[in-house]
């Protein structure tokens, strides 16, 4: 069974449609790219994804279990937040929290989600000790056991964006979002950040990756998407949409990348 | 002659503390209400605190003073306030807890808005509560952006405090004034000033290190 399944998810803004009926799934530990022009819906595929924006229309199914049906009854703030748990995103801009440490980045929602367990009073010392451990063990993965309490401003681009996925991880979420994780880069930090998510890739995570990366796309995903206009046009293995593909504006958006 | 003038002076200036103090505990209060009626989502709620916010920092606090000590007596026919010097102190407040929390909803109101819209999602994305999202992640950085601004309000309304006095509340310089008239001495004027320099030299001094302290981080 399929980790997660999408279908035929709907967005419009206004009177215009952003998301036409899109429809994927994905395996456990799959690795799934999504490409595609300017403004065909990737970042609101996956911020309709982690509700960030309501879907219109479409369901989205975690392991077989069904989170959102927009045509079943209206969710509540508490519905869409226990929701989102599922998920994590790490956005283009990394939006690291500035006033906290890269360590406190990471830990600060274990922390307070930890106030929900009914042992948190009893046990909290042992359970924030827990936290922090765990934080740091997660901010080493990513190549940062030496900025543990370095504050944003002083990290550089990717080292920022090791944090963001340090912070994502920290959660463990069952499938992790990535808008286009290293567009906000100079060139010679996007190797870091992709290394980074190749090495996920690696350990089974499940991510779903916006990229313009086509090399990396190519290198890392079990799966791609082409999306044009709100539609997904093609997917596939890579080798199939990023090496043979078969619509003819997949052919013609890839053109873009040859050099 | 020093001993009574140090005496008026330091009554005068308990009186300016006062107003300074109280204008300060009602105005940020209600100038964060204002801030967030201006934000509000209910057209005709921002509509209208926007052309109070507007009338009131487009027109000088004096003017604000005297329409609201007179106006109730002269246009209403009641002098709400009273007669006698409470009257005239409470009509006082008002008008400047009114007027500075105009100023600060302005400056609250960039300060909330200033935060990027990424940092509350940020935050949504990971489980938290609305509630959370406030207190853990948007009110530092609202608090950074706004302390410069504000800090630059609380010197003024230090100096203002000196404005009470067309209403006959008597604060530091209607004290100094008043050696003129009863003993043709200036030198007290000169060392209202002084009061003036020392009160708004300390307050320099603590907000450079409230702003410096905040410097751990960058927005
Ligand atoms: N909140 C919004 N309100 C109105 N229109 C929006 C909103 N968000 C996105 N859009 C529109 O939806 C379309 C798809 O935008 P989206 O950001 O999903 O594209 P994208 O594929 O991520 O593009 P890019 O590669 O430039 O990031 C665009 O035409 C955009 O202008
Ligand atoms: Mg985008």
């Amino acid at each position: 069974m399929a980790l997660l399944e999408v279908k035929d998810m709907r967005k419009s803004f206004g009177s215009v449609e952003v998301l036409k009926g899109i429809s994927f799934s994905l395996e456990q530990g799959q690795t799934l790219s999504v490409i595609g022009p300017s403004g065909s819906g990737k970042t609101t595929l996956l911020r309709c994804m982690n509700f960030l924006e309501i879907p219109d229309k479409g369901i989205i199914n975690v392991a077989g279990k069904t989170i959102f049906d927009a045509e079943s009854s209206h969710l509540n703030d508490e519905q869409i937040r226990r929701n989102r748990l599922h998920f994590g995103l790490v956005f283009q801009s990394f939006n690291l929290f500035p006033q906290y440490t890269a360590l406190e980045n990471v830990s600060l929602a274990p922390r307070l989600q930890a106030k929900e367990r009914p042992d948190f009073r009893a046990n909290k010392k042992e359970i924030y000790e827990q936290i922090e451990s765990r934080s740091v063990d997660i901010l080493r993965r990513v190549g940062l056991g030496d900025k543990l309490s370095n504050y944003p401003h002083q990290l550089s681009g990717g080292q920022q964006q090791r944090v963001a996925i340090a912070r994502a991880l920290a959660l463990t979420p069952e499938v992790l979002f990535f808008d286009e994780p290293t567009s906000a880069l100079d060139p010679e930090l996007t190797g870091e950040v992709l290394n980074v998510i190749k090495q996920l890739a690696n350990e089974d995570m499940t991510m779903v990756v916006v990229t313009h990366e086509m090399s990396f796309a190519s290198a890392v995903s079990d799966n791609v998407i082409f999306m044009d206009g709100g539609h997904i046009i093609e997917q596939g293995p890579p080798a199939q949409v990023l090496g043979d593909p078969k619509e003819e504006r997949t052919r013609q958006f890839l053109r873009g990348y040859d050099k | 002659m020093f001993l009574t003038v140090v005496k008026a002076l330091s009554l005068g200036f308990m009186k300016s503390l006062e107003i300074f103090g109280l204008t300060l505990l009602g105005a940020i209060p209600l100038g964060l209400l204002i801030s967030l009626a201006s934000m509000s989502r209910f057209k005709p709620l921002s509509g209208l605190t926007k052309i109070i916010v507007w009338i009131v920092r487009g027109t000088p606090l004096m003017l604000q003073l005297l329409i609201i000590y007179y106006g109730p007596g002269i246009m209403l026919g009641n002098n709400w306030w009273g007669t006698g010097s409470s009257g005239r102190f409470i009509a006082a407040m008002v008008a400047f807890i009114l007027n500075y929390a105009c100023y600060f909803s302005e400056i609250f109101r960039g300060g909330i808005e200033g935060v990027p819209k990424g940092q509350r999602e940020a935050g949504q994305v990971l489980g938290m509560t609305n509630t959370q999202i406030f207190f853990r992640v948007t009110l530092m950085q609202v608090i950074k952006r706004i302390v410069p601004p504000m800090g630059n309000e609380i010197i003024t309304l230090v100096k203002d405090t000196s404005l009470v006095r067309v209403i006959a509340v008597y604060e530091v310089m209607w004290e100094g004034q008043s050696f003129i008239k009863s003993s043709g001495i200036i030198w007290p004027l000169f060392f209202t000033g002084v009061y003036y320099l020392v009160f708004s030299g300390v307050l320099t001094v603590l907000l450079s290190k409230l702003e410096k302290k905040l410097d751990y981080f960058k927005v």
